[in-house]
């Protein structure tokens, strides 16, 4: 049992608020920081596509988790964000600024798709934000000046002060190290007011309006702040690729990030994080498990599709709060062990919502 | 200087009249409760002046103010919060969450200060919190202060609710049926939580409430609408004895 003793409200807001959380993190940091040193060269490699595929579903997050709007066309943020880092990188800028400024390249786009948008929720969101992302595949099919059409583009190894950080390892401690101030500047961010005021644009906007948030101007601003982390996942995904196709931006990836930030549960930084690891991780544990099952399962065709599938409606079903509320619910138990009760997570009814002004 | 006043106000849905050429006003410091029949406008009333709905003819001032024409998230500057009838609470949220979001209009710093995490990010936190918690002393939430809305009883959610509209420091507070779905024990709580609003505060109370034990216990004018229409106004015991509010609601 653990009881919360603060003396002051800004011990209440501390990030880490117990000893063994600061603990934790501490082991991980430095779990993470050795990796490299002990890993195998292969997954060092899967560990800076797990760290990129990790900003671009923070990304989505803070979008759907937190706004609750929808985007099932998340991959096209990451793809503009690829161009133009490459682009602009041909250009002989620097790694730093260029990746920032392909970020704010995708947020200006996130900007101009985020304005009409506000007009629509829901399914018709997920429907524009879906075209916009087929409408950017074919941009990126044919404007062959910038993309390099259907034949793709080769990207130049990352550099940084001189130093190349073409190999695994520099390209790991990159992808690392922008992970982690993405997630620090995020969690500042939604921690806050500006957090709050998301989260209440996604359950009531009658409710906002009254309490004096411009919801329109949220829901925009949102949608920038996504499409900049996407667009910076997606200047790291070109490294990791070497050579950016417009079919390495498709629905799929849309897909994965949507899958990401719904199993890992929404609205939860940490969830983003979860979501992220599993659905990275599952091709290659599927690609193992492969090796030991019967040759009739193994060959079966789409058999990873069906596992994602599968996962999904699991999740839909048993833990709709997904990785976070699980873990939330775990450490729940931990810190009030002897006396969690199950009914602690119930949902209470929900009352009449006939009258909502939507 | 009245805290509210209402001019000829229509509110008009294609054929249907929801208020039709309403005026009246409310001095500052008094409280003041709206009774009528379902369907009245009653609720109508509130949401023209909040901007929900705009008004089809008409003006609305608060506080000398000429509101008939702001932005929606602009009305609480005027010192204006309201509660909603059918519950308008951020389910997702803690108890806490909700009541810090009533302090949105207070100055917090930008996007990039709190990216940083600026101190004086931290300094605007903690005096929205210090202010948050003098709120849930007042309204006895602390036993559910970190608790999630979504799983609280109805009666603490309409406190919750009351709360969340004075955290944002208003001068004017419109209440949409407060007492609804409260047991006698806890409408009775509201009815002095409402008249301390009132004493220690100096907010203006208007109430939309069906509960006339509620009404002539805590009001000091009552207006009585049917079908958007002014039938009566005058103290409780006034507007009760009126021959056209005992028709509207009795039926003749």
């Amino acid at each position: 049992m653990r009881f919360a003793y603060d003396t002051s409200y800004a011990a209440a807001r501390r990030r880490l608020r117990y000893p063994a959380g600061r603990i934790a993190y501490a082991v991980l940091l430095a779990a993470l920081l050795a990796g490299p040193y002990v890993l195998p060269k292969f997954f060092v490699g899967e560990a800076a596509a797990l760290f990129i595929g990790c900003i671009m579903s923070l990304g989505l997050m803070v979008l759907t988790g937190f706004t609750g709007q929808v985007s099932l066309g998340h991959a096209a943020f990451a793809a503009i964000g690829a161009y133009a880092h490459v682009n602009l990188l041909g250009l002989g800028i620097p790694l730093p600024i260029s990746l920032a400024a392909s970020g704010a390249i995708a947020g200006a786009i996130g900007l101009l798709i985020g304005l009409p948008a506000i007009r629509v929720s829901g399914l018709y969101l997920a429907m524009v934000t879906l075209a916009f992302s087929l409408i950017v595949e074919q941009v990126a099919g044919r404007w062959k000046d910038i993309t390099g059409g259907y034949g793709g583009i080769a990207v130049p190894d990352p550099e940084l002060f001189g130093l190349t950080l073409g190999g695994l390892v520099p390209f790991y401690y990159l992808c690392l190290a922008i992970l982690l101030g993405l997630l620090l500047a995020l969690d500042n961010l939604l921690r806050g007011h500006i957090g709050r005021a998301f989260v209440g644009i996604r359950d009531s906007e009658a409710a906002s309006h009254a309490l004096g948030i411009w919801v329109a101007g949220y829901k925009v601003l949102a949608f920038v702040i996504s499409a900049f982390v996407t667009g910076i996942g997606g200047g790291l995904l070109a490294h990791q690729v070497q050579y950016v196709t417009p079919e390495g931006f498709s629905l799929n990836l849309s897909m994965e990030l949507t899958l990401m930030v719904v199993i890992g549960g929404l609205g939860s930084l940490r969830g983003a994080i979860l979501g992220a690891i599993l659905i990275s991780l599952l091709p290659t544990a599927i690609s193992r498990v492969k090796l030991i099952l019967p040759a009739s399962l193994a060959a079966q065709f789409g058999l990873e599709t069906f596992v994602f599938g599968l996962v999904l409606a699991l999740f839909v079903l048993f833990e709709p709060a997904g990785l976070n509320g699980r873990w939330v619910k775990l450490r729940t138990l931990l810190q009030t062990f002897p006396l969690y009760r199950r009914a602690t997570f119930v949902r209470g009814k929900t009352y009449a919502k006939s009258e909502r002004y939507r | 200087m009245k805290a509210l006043e209402v001019d000829d106000l229509t509110l008009r849905f294609r054929g249907l009249v929801a208020v039709n050429a309403l005026s009246f006003d409310v001095a500052e410091g008094e409280i003041f409760a709206i009774i009528g029949p379902n369907g009245a406008g009653k609720t109508s009333v509130f949401n023209v002046i909040t901007r929900i709905f705009p008004p089809s003819a008409g003006r609305i001032r608060a506080f000398g103010a000429d509101i008939t024409a702001i932005s929606r998230h602009h009305v609480v500057r005027h010192g204006i919060a309201r509660t909603f009838q059918n519950i308008e609470l951020f389910e997702g949220a803690s108890v806490l969450d909700n009541l810090l979001l009533g302090r949105h209009r207070f100055n917090h710093g930008g996007v990039l200060a709190q990216i940083a995490g600026l101190p004086r990010v931290g300094r605007a936190e903690d005096s929205s919190r210090a202010a948050v918690e003098d709120i849930i002393d007042r309204l006895d939430l602390s036993p559910f202060r970190n608790a999630p809305v979504a799983g609280l009883p109805y009666g603490v959610r309409k406190v919750v609710e009351l709360g969340r509209a004075l955290a944002t420091q208003p001068r004017l507070l419109l209440l949409d049926e407060p007492a609804s779905g409260l047991n006698p024990e806890e409408t009775r709580d509201l009815a002095f939580w409402i008249s301390d609003i009132r004493a220690e505060l100096g907010i203006t109370v208007v109430m939309v409430e069906h509960d006339m034990s509620l009404v002539s216990a805590v009001a000091d004018r009552v207006l009585c609408l049917s079908m958007g229409q002014r039938l009566a106004i005058g103290t409780a015991s006034e507007v009760q004895g009126d021959a056209a509010v005992i028709a509207a609601y009795l039926g003749t």
